[in-house]
């Protein structure tokens, strides 16, 4: 290769080697490849072509990794701090109470009660104030049965005045009649309207409110009635997509009604002379000296909670789209009146289970690394034979269901068990003073390091195997005893192998849910176990996923120190 | 005579000469025997610094990989063990280094018996075929792992090391890692380790297997230099047998687990004792045939196509003894006039010459054996044969050797 020959002039074609040549030759400077690009680049561009065509193998990898792993946790790590459920349940309501001021220790205002009134109908309608009802429940308990009582009893609110208006005759109980109003009977549409309320609705339930239904608000009602109008359009729209009935057979709700009277009470019908301008006229007529709907008396009707600016202000703090609330109650902290405090003592568990659940993983992976290293070594040193049956033992654990094994330490451990029952008839333990040892976090690390030693022995042993036995030899003829061929020489080439099995076991030792769960009792369970708890009981998933972005931020800076500390290219997997 | 003086040239003569300019201590005459034979065995106990005597060794207790090996090493000396892949030198080096346990006999140390003393203790150093050189320890470290375990000073064992990988010409690498060294310096490293703790029996098990042809001529040179410079005992193992012949004091040529010859280099060479020897050393031209009478040391051999020789007689002795018999390349003569009056001559054909720039090979067919090589010096006045001429050929009784069939 280095004597490539231009047979017609004799001279030798350039050649790779040339460019290393001249690269020695010449010390600085930048080198220049055979056809006077800068070698530099010109090798960037041909491992290019070689990453390229590596990256095509492993994309199907890529994309099962990314659709399955990344996404979900990207998706984790949003849902911390995503919390955009308080604007899309109370929109109204969220926006009226920017301008009150939590400090003055007073309820807000009517017209935030007003406010409050249409969301929750809408909330009740689509069985939405629930959910908001837990959510708010995790900053102020209370919040949701206050939540799930004023739901049932919103319907009642402005029932007089209603009373007065379907008074005035049958046609404010017709649905066409109002349909042919609220729809202006053919003149000009306000498809804004329509949008807007589509979008409230899917915020509001996480559902589709897309497509057609037979209904868009006339465009001079909704200038003369904007309350109404906007009040009947969520009606229609809940009705044809959500109930999947017809709008114009339908009655409207009370909300629908009480935003009338309300609009009626200042609009002026003068130019009106649409569908209903007449029975329009006649009902302000007569519900001119009604008293006016007070929403913050029917509220407070409801439930007495509704007057304690507390709870106004917990709606207010948590009202913003994202927020920090999960992550400072994941470190035992929460949003007091002056920023973040920590929580009352008897509420303070997480940062104590943190520590728990690393101190447990420290313990596992270092009890793993004791047990384990010897039977690497037997293995790595065995003949062939005897050392495939030996892997097969090690291998054992994995054939059996972890719930047998974790079941099968139950019963040796429990006080009346297997263990005890020995100790008990070999007169080491009194009957009476039967150890425990399940239940509490010695079973947890019994359980876990027998369940994660595999992961342990494999990698040392694959890094054992590749140690070459004459390294020994070579140690002894130089005069070192047995221990210190081991400890000087040995040693040191099997830490990759420690290194890789420990990073292994602590990661899933950190992460471990059912073994802690069976044998954890209260004392040994891990911060896994209490995310498994906000998921599925709960139902607290924004906690649920701070936890989870916390110890996933804490792996990864325990993976960084590693890194710094022993180097993360002394991690050999084999 | 003349003809001896101008085929042969020793290269292991000339190169022992070299050394001797080193060391002129080191070495012991060779005794000669009356049968003009040399002593197997040092001749005197207390000359004796390595001695295995009767030493048998089995694996699996069904095969004896080494049969009844007996052999005696003075201090100083370079012996190599030659011989086929598998014949047990490498178990032999591992029991004297103790990394394997004789099954029978006795290994002895400066006249004393280690079969029970753990390696460590033994004080040998080992070059292995590896090097297995500490991969996580710098060039320094590695060498000064000996001296630390040994519980050298640290000033002593810095000197000790500077001077050890200085003795190599490795001084600039002390800092750098086994993996980024070329395979002829982690050779010298390796050397240098196994120096460093100052030894006086050092073992070697193919240390230049792996190195390029010029490299390990080069370290042939390096080791046998700096071996007879500290004036320490090598046992060096090879299945090259240049490097054996050039390097080495003594062979032993190993097969099927013992030693068949145990000679210097130019004895070896010129006078095999038996034919595993004959062929295993140096190019060799061997023809069958029967003893038929038999003159003191001189035999007539009549071949198996009729034509008749004069060797000399070496493991046989008895006429009508099937034999074969074996003559070196060199000391084949082929001009009437260099040969002495009355010798037995043989017919043969030029099949193929080949000129090979120092010496001329020339291909014959020779009593139906078309693989007869004859090399002739290139000089002046040499002939330079024809492909299908047709010549005679014969040689000294002397250096045609009959040995068993
Ligand atoms: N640990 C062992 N267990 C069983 N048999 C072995 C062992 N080591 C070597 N042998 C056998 O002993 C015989 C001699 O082996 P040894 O390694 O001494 O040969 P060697 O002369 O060094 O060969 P080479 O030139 O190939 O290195 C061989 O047949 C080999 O198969
Ligand atoms: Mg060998």
């Amino acid at each position: 290769m280095s004597d490539v020959t231009d047979a017609t002039t004799g001279k030798r074609a350039p050649t790779p080697d040339d460019a290393l040549r001249i690269a020695d030759s010449k010390q600085g400077g930048p080198v220049l490849a055979a056809d006077g690009t800068p070698l530099k680049r010109s090798l960037a561009r041909a491992l290019r072509v070689q990453k390229l065509r590596a990256l095509a193998l492993i994309a199907p990898l890529l994309i099962f990794v990314l659709l399955t792993f990344i996404m979900p946790i990207a998706d984790m790590l949003f849902r911390s701090v995503e919390n955009s459920i308080v604007s899309n349940t109370l929109p109204y309501t969220t926006e009226a109470l920017a301008d009150w001021e939590p400090d003055t220790g007073e309820a807000p205002g009517e017209e935030v009660f007003q406010a409050l009134y249409y969301d929750m109908f809408l909330a009740a309608e689509a069985k939405e104030h629930t959910t908001l009802g837990s959510r708010l429940n995790y900053e102020n308990s209370g919040i949701s049965s206050l939540f799930r009582g004023s739901g049932r009893s919103v319907d009642d609110v402005g029932e007089d005045q209603i009373d007065m208006l379907e008074d005035q005759g049958e046609h404010w109980e017709d649905p066409a009649f109002w349909y042919a109003m609220m729809s202006g009977d053919g003149g000009a549409t306000d498809e804004g309207i329509l949008q807007q309320q589509r979008q409230r609705l899917a915020n509001l339930t996480s559902d589709n409110f897309g497509g057609e239904i037979g209904f868009i608000p006339g465009a001079e009602i909704a200038g003369i009635l904007p309350r109404t109008v906007r009040a009947y359009t969520a009606f229609a729209l809940f009705t044809a997509i959500a109930d999947e009935d017809v709008v114009a057979e339908e009655e409207p709700w009370e909300a629908v009604k009480v935003a009338l009277i309300e609009d009626l009470r200042t609009t002026d019908l003068s130019g009106y002379s649409g569908p209903g301008a007449a029975e329009l006229q006649e009902a302000q007529g007569a519900l001119a000296d009604a008293e006016p709907i007070s929403y913050r008396t029917a509220f407070e009707g409801m439930d007495k909670d509704w007057a304690d600016s507390d709870v106004w202000r917990t709606i207010k703090i948590y009202s913003p789209a994202y927020t920090t609330g999960y992550f400072l109650n994941a470190i035992d902290m929460q949003k007091g009146p002056d920023g973040p405090e920590a929580r009352p003592e008897n509420q303070q568990i997480y940062i104590m289970l943190f520590k728990r659940t690393l101190f447990m993983s420290l313990m596992i992976t270092g009890s793993c690394i004791l047990l384990g290293y010897p039977v690497a070594w037997i293995l790595a040193n065995l003949p062939a034979r005897s050392a495939n049956m030996l892997m097969i033992l090690v291998l054992l654990p994995f054939w059996t269901s972890l719930l047998v094994r974790t079941s099968a330490w139950k019963v040796m451990l429990q006080q009346q068990g297997v263990i005890n029952d020995t100790l008990v008839w070999l007169g080491l333990v009194a009957d009476e003073s039967r150890l425990v040892m399940i239940n509490n976090q010695f079973g947890t690390i019994v359980a876990m390091t027998h369940i994660l030693l595999p992961f342990m022995i494999l990698p040392m042993y694959s890094v054992m195997q590749t140690i070459n036995p004459t390294y020994l030899r070579a140690a002894k003829s130089l005069g070192a005893t047995n221990w210190t061929a081991f400890w000087r020489v040995y040693f040191p080439q099997s830490v990759p192998g420690i290194g890789a099995g420990s990073i292994l076991v602590f990661i899933l030792a950190i992460g471990y849910y059912i073994t802690p769960e069976i044998v954890g009792g209260t004392t040994g369970t891990f911060i896994s176990n209490r995310i498994a708890y906000h998921i599925s009981s709960s139902l607290n998933w924004g906690l649920a996923a701070a936890l989870g972005s916390i110890l996933l931020a804490v792996v990864l800076i325990l993976y960084w120190a590693y890194d710094k500390i022993v180097g993360i290219d002394n991690v050999k997997l084999g | 005579m003349s003809l001896r003086a101008m085929n042969h040239r020793n290269p292991v003569a000339t190169h022992q000469n070299l050394r001797l300019g080193f060391d002129i201590k080191r070495r012991r005459p060779l005794r000669k025997k009356h049968n003009g034979e040399i002593a197997l065995a040092a001749p005197n106990g207390n000359d004796a610094f390595v001695e295995f005597e009767r030493v048998q060794k089995s694996y699996d207790g069904e095969t004896l990989v080494v049969k009844d090996l007996n052999l005696t090493m003075p201090k100083g000396e370079f012996l190599t063990m030659l011989g086929p892949s598998g014949s047990g030198k490498t178990t032999c080096l591992m029991m004297l280094a103790g990394f394997e346990t004789a099954t029978h006999g006795d290994i002895r140390l400066d006249g004393v018996s280690i079969n029970n003393i753990p390696p460590h203790k033994r004080g040998i150093g080992m070059v292995f075929q590896n090097y297995a050189l500490f991969p996580h320890m710098t060039i320094a470290e590695n060498l000064s792992f000996p001296l630390e375990v040994r519980n050298i000073g640290k000033s002593d064992r810095e000197e000790k090391v500077k001077r050890a990988l200085d003795m190599v010409e490795m001084g600039d690498f002390g800092g750098r890692r086994p993996a980024q060294l070329s395979g002829g310096q982690q050779q010298r490293v390796a050397l240098a380790r196994a120096l460093v703790f100052e030894p006086e029996l050092v073992l070697m098990d193919e240390p230049l297997g792996a190195l390029d042809k010029q490299l390990r001529e080069k370290m042939q040179f390096e080791i046998t230099d700096l071996a007879h410079r500290l004036g320490i005992t090598v046992v060096y193992v090879t299945h090259d047998q240049t490097e054996a012949l050039t390097m080495s004091d003594r062979v032993a040529v190993f097969n099927d687990g013992r030693i068949q010859q145990l000679d210097p280099p130019d004895v070896l060479y010129e006078e095999p004792k038996n034919s595993f020897v004959a062929q295993f050393i140096g190019e060799n031209n061997t023809l069958e045939g029967t003893i038929k009478e038999v003159n003191g040391d001189i035999g007539l051999i009549q071949l198996d196509d009729g034509g008749l020789i004069d060797a000399k007689l070496i493991n046989v002795s008895k006429p009508g003894e099937r034999t074969r018999v074996s003559i070196r390349p060199e000391r084949v003569e082929f001009n009437r006039d260099r040969l002495q009056e009355g010798v037995h001559t043989l017919k043969a054909e030029v099949l193929e010459f080949i000129y090979m720039g120092d010496i001329f090979r020339t291909r014959l067919r020779v009593a139906g054996n078309d693989e007869f090589i004859i090399k002739t010096r290139n000089a002046p006045d040499q002939v330079r044969l024809q492909p299908g001429q047709q010549i005679e050929i014969g040689w000294l009784p002397q250096d045609c050797r009959a040995l068993d069939a």
